[in-house]
């Protein structure tokens, strides 16, 4: 039976299944999450990114098993653990989103904008070719300690600016990172909020992403996580491997950094 | 001594122009989308002076001309009523849609009071960013108890400055109608609010 027929039934039987799980709160996802142990739906996606990185794709016909992720090229192991990161190359800090864009212009010859134009899924949608790169990538890291570059100049910068964008306040409710996550033990409705201030609080967010979303049935990342928060801030969108972006990024791996990388995690 | 002082006060006012060096790469990270511009990445005095982590000192001298503007800018509700109909204020409470680019701009804006609030203590799904407000009218309906609360969801910031409240009334996010419905909710003996905790 072929991996993607699979993929649409567990999506079905998850949706029905994550639909009466919504209305019954919080604490009906831990026994959820008991009951599926080390069974991750996430592992089809994994199964795909690997698959996607040695498929030669784009006009140059090139896998993507050149690409330098920060530790040589084509080493995929222990790589996202150390991102968000300084890339002389392009001479500034990316996280695994940019970097793969980077790789999938420069290696296959892909234009930037069908990069960037929809990486991450829409309701409905089965996954994107990026969300499923960064689910295999980050497995490749589980178990690791975050370790995200803080050496060079632009990667402490990175975390300076992430560190002010956090509690930027701008729109029309005046909201801020901070709003929902500068305190411990504080809740939006039902759903548990980090304090991302904190070692504890941080690593507990940033180390289990990219995560299973079960109320959404795909995987998604660390970098759509910071869109949404800026959505639901009322904020426009932000961009995909963004300087801002970035920024967030560097200043969560940062304040987790020593904890485990957990990814891909298993969330609401 | 009067150089270290003077240092620590250039160090401390010098800091709005690292704000500005932000909201240009916010200008270069985010784009449009739906009716949300990029527009609203400028941030007004109110929010530039509260981007602050809670435990940063402040200046109290700013604080309170801002607390006192925000005061001054506080109208009477319409037909000098403070109280409408606390079903409507109900719906606006427990709605969490509005202003964000993937809502429906037509469609009223809600209140989202649950999202950090308990009200209704029947209700389970409540947020404990803000205090509870469960048995709220218990505080009476006394002119003043109408006035400070009016007040407090016209503009939060004029009685705590950097309250993380939405300003419902100065920011347009609600009708004049609209907080009068949820005065309503908060304050009429006979609505959920008030009910005795089960």
């Amino acid at each position: 039976m072929n991996n993607r027929f699979i993929k649409i039934v567990f999506a079905i039987v998850i949706g029905l299944w994550s639909a009466t799980l919504l209305s019954q709160g919080e604490g009906i996802f831990d026994e959820y999450r008991d009951m599926l142990g080390d069974d991750n739906p996430a592992i089809f996606v994994i199964f795909d990114g690997e698959e996607i990185w040695y498929t030669p794709a784009g006009p140059k016909s090139a896998s993507l098993e050149q690409c330098d992720l920060g530790l040589g090229p084509g080493v995929v192991e222990g790589a996202y653990a150390q991102l968000p990161r300084y890339f002389a190359d392009v001479d500034r800090v990316q996280d695994i989103e940019a970097r793969l864009e980077h790789c999938m212009i420069q290696l296959q010859g892909l234009a930037p904008d069908e990069v960037s134009t929809k990486p991450y899924s829409l309701r409905g949608d089965l996954g994107t070719q990026l969300e499923a790169l960064v689910a295999w990538i980050a497995d490749q890291s589980s178990g690791l300690a975050i370790a995200p570059g803080q050496a060079h100049a632009q990667e402490k910068s990175a975390y300076a600016l992430g560190e002010t964008l956090f509690y930027y306040r701008a729109g029309t409710h005046d909201f801020s990172c901070a709003t929902c996550h500068e305190q411990a033990g504080r809740r939006i409705r039902l759903q548990a909020l980090p304090n991302l201030t904190t070692h504890e609080g941080a690593a507990a967010a940033y180390g289990t992403w990219p995560a299973y979303r079960i109320s959404q049935g795909i995987v998604r990342t660390m970098g759509w996580r910071m869109r949404d928060c800026m959505r639901q801030q009322r904020m426009p969108e932000l961009i995909m491997g963004s300087e801002a972006s970035v920024a967030l990024q560097t200043y969560l791996a940062v304040n987790g950094a020593g904890a485990s990388m957990t990814a891909p995690g298993l969330k609401r | 001594m009067m150089k270290t002082i003077t240092l620590l006060f250039a160090i401390m006012f010098s800091s709005p122009l690292y704000a500005d060096e932000a909201y240009e790469i916010l200008l270069d990270s985010m784009v449009d989308k739906n009716f949300v511009t990029v527009e609203r990445l400028k941030q007004d005095e109110l929010q530039a002076f509260c981007s602050k982590p809670r435990s940063a000192a402040v200046d109290e001298v700013r604080a309170a001309e801002l607390r006192e503007a925000a005061l001054e800018g506080i109208p009477s509700p319409p037909g000098g009523d403070y109280l409408g109909d606390w079903q409507r204020g109900e719906k606006v409470a427990t709605n969490g849609k509005g202003l964000q680019y993937s809502d429906d701009p037509n469609a009223p804006n809600g209140g989202n009071c649950y999202a950090c609030h308990q009200l209704d203590p029947a209700e389970a799904a409540y947020g404990t960013l803000g205090p509870s407000l469960s048995g709220y009218g218990a505080r009476g309906q006394s002119a003043a108890m109408l006035k400070y609360t009016w007040t407090k969801l016209w503009n939060t910031h004029a009685y705590n400055v950097c309250s993380h409240m939405p300003r419902f009334g100065a920011a347009d996010i609600l009708t004049p109608q609209q907080l009068q419905d949820v005065m309503a909710f908060l304050f009429d003996p006979t609505s959920p609010v008030n009910r005795s905790q089960p």
